[in-house]
């Protein structure tokens, strides 16, 4: 276990990912990543009587599948780690309350499910579990009625906004060694450009992704072509051009190798205004076609950045700006 | 690209340089037509209370006005006014239907916390602002309107 320049921790006694499980609603089932999904629903209700259980079917799903694919009992897991976007964290409490399995909950808004898996990684390198699983959620519905204010209110969106969206996604860490490792994590800072417009939270992280690639470049001492793959988590097509051109002015150029886990989980022409958000927005990408491409070999090393806006109404309301965070964790294909 | 370096200082400015403009013009094109759409409809609904219904002019404004509020629910309780919503903008949330669906859509979104605490509660969370002003504002308006009569 060794940290790199001040953020930057690489897991020496190394860890694996040993299965991921992702579930989704209607619309990202239709978008271009359908066939890596493993569970799709085609309701938004998800077969409940209201929206948040809605999000709690889908992290059960989420950790169902990723425990069956890794074969192993809920009982064998020594630590859960997760969170998602709703007050009190409520989707992972309540998921933990049936699992039985030792809870940390986290919040780092959209960049819970970077947060999840760095820090589960850290505990199970420094021994402090054996195995330990995390999951992150969002919902379309619930984000909604808690962060924004719905179309359904007769209000209008602008092309900025981001569309949350709707799944799950869980991985198990575990020192057993398996195609995928964890190499290592750059814990990002909370930067505040002061943006305030909750329609384009895009550009209010931006900064955030910014500085945390940027740390993790400097702390590793690596330079963005040693990645197949920089994927950010929600920047959408607003942040995704402006995080590149800062990046550019120092020096890096990530063009070749940077995509959007927000642009990249929708076709451009879904409903979905500048692109995905939210919790699942990275998590399904990452554990399901990610995750995919690494097994098979088509991605060898990839940085994933999941950005998070925190921002909250009230804080909005009494004219605070809105403050982003990012956290980076670096996987790749084992024996590379 | 690259004209300044971007920083904390200037980003709210250079970050403008990045989002699309808004379709003002278009938006207000949209707003016209639908918001035009459903006063003409309150029209037609007026104008068939007052010569198949027997109303008066006057009458007539209140079963249109319920009428208008009745079709607006439903078409949100569908999930077909927030479809319009986007499109028209201001013209589907200016007229009365607009205040309905306002009052529809929290009624729906709260029904999970129960009659009293969900939908009771937050049946006005959108339009309580817009009684409290029109209130207040009929009161202000009310007074002048009094102090000049006793004046002239």
């Amino acid at each position: 276990m060794a940290r790199l320049g001040k953020q930057t921790w690489s897991f020496d006694n190394p860890v694996y990912i040993q299965a991921t499980g992702t579930a989704v609603g209607p619309l990202e089932g239709e978008g271009p990543l359908k066939d890596y999904f493993d569970r799709i629903y085609d309701k938004l209700h998800c077969g409940e009587d209201n929206w948040e259980l809605a999000e709690r079917a889908l992290m059960m799903d989420a950790v169902h599948q990723c425990l069956q694919k890794a074969g192993v009992d809920e009982s064998t897991i020594d630590l859960f780690l997760a969170g998602d976007l709703l007050n009190q964290n409520v989707t992972g409490n309540y998921v933990a309350r049936q699992l039985g399995i030792p809870l940390l909950g986290m919040f780092g808004a959209c960049s819970t499910s970077m947060e999840t898996l760095a820090t589960g990684a850290a505990l199970v390198s420094s021994g402090y579990a054996d195995r330990a699983l995390v999951a992150v959620s969002s919902h379309n519905a619930t984000a909604e009625r808690q962060f924004r204010y719905p179309t359904e209110y007769g209000g209008q969106k602008p092309k900025t906004a981001t569309f949350t969206v709707t799944g799950s996604g869980s991985a198990l860490i575990s020192k057993n060694p398996s195609d995928i490792r964890i190499e290592s994590a750059t814990i990002g800072k909370v930067l505040d450009y002061k943006l305030k417009d909750p329609f384009d939270l895009g550009s209010a992280m931006a900064p955030a992704a910014w500085s945390t690639i940027k740390t993790h470049l400097e702390d590793t001492g690596r330079v963005p072509s040693d990645y197949d793959l920089i994927a950010t988590g929600d920047l959408s097509a607003i942040g995704t051009p402006i995080v590149r051109d800062m990046l550019k002015q120092d020096g890096f150029d990530v063009s070749e190798v940077h995509n959007d886990c927000g642009l990249m989980v929708y076709h451009s022409d879904q409903p979905v205004f500048s692109g995905g958000s939210g919790c699942a927005c990275s998590a399904v990408v990452t554990y399901s076609k990610l995750i995919d491409e690494l097994k098979q070999g088509n991605l060898k090393k990839i940085l994933v950045v999941a950005t998070g806006a925190l921002m909250s109404p009230t804080m909005l309301q009494q004219k605070e700006t809105i403050p982003g965070i990012a956290h980076g964790v670096v996987l790749m294909k084992e024996g590379q | 690209m690259s004209k300044e370096k971007m920083n904390e200082t200037n980003f709210e400015k250079m970050s403008k340089t990045y989002q699309p403009k808004p379709p003002y013009f278009m938006n207000c094109v949209k707003a016209f037509i639908v918001g035009g759409l459903i006063c003409t409809l309150g029209e037609l609904l007026s104008e068939m209370y007052v010569h198949w219904f027997n109303f008066s002019d006057e009458e007539a404004g209140n079963p249109t006005v319920a009428t208008l509020i009745l079709l607006s629910s439903l078409a949100t309780g569908f999930g077909v006014y927030d479809k319009l919503g986007q499109f028209a903008g201001a013209g589907s949330a200016v007229p009365v239907t607009g205040f309905a669906n306002s009052v529809t859509s929290s009624a729906l979104e709260y029904k999970s916390e129960g009659y009293v605490l969900g939908v009771a509660t937050n049946l006005f969370k959108l339009a309580g602002s817009v009684i409290v002003f029109g209130v207040v504002a009929a009161y202000v308006l009310g007074i002048i309107r009094y102090v000049w009569s006793l004046i002239i």
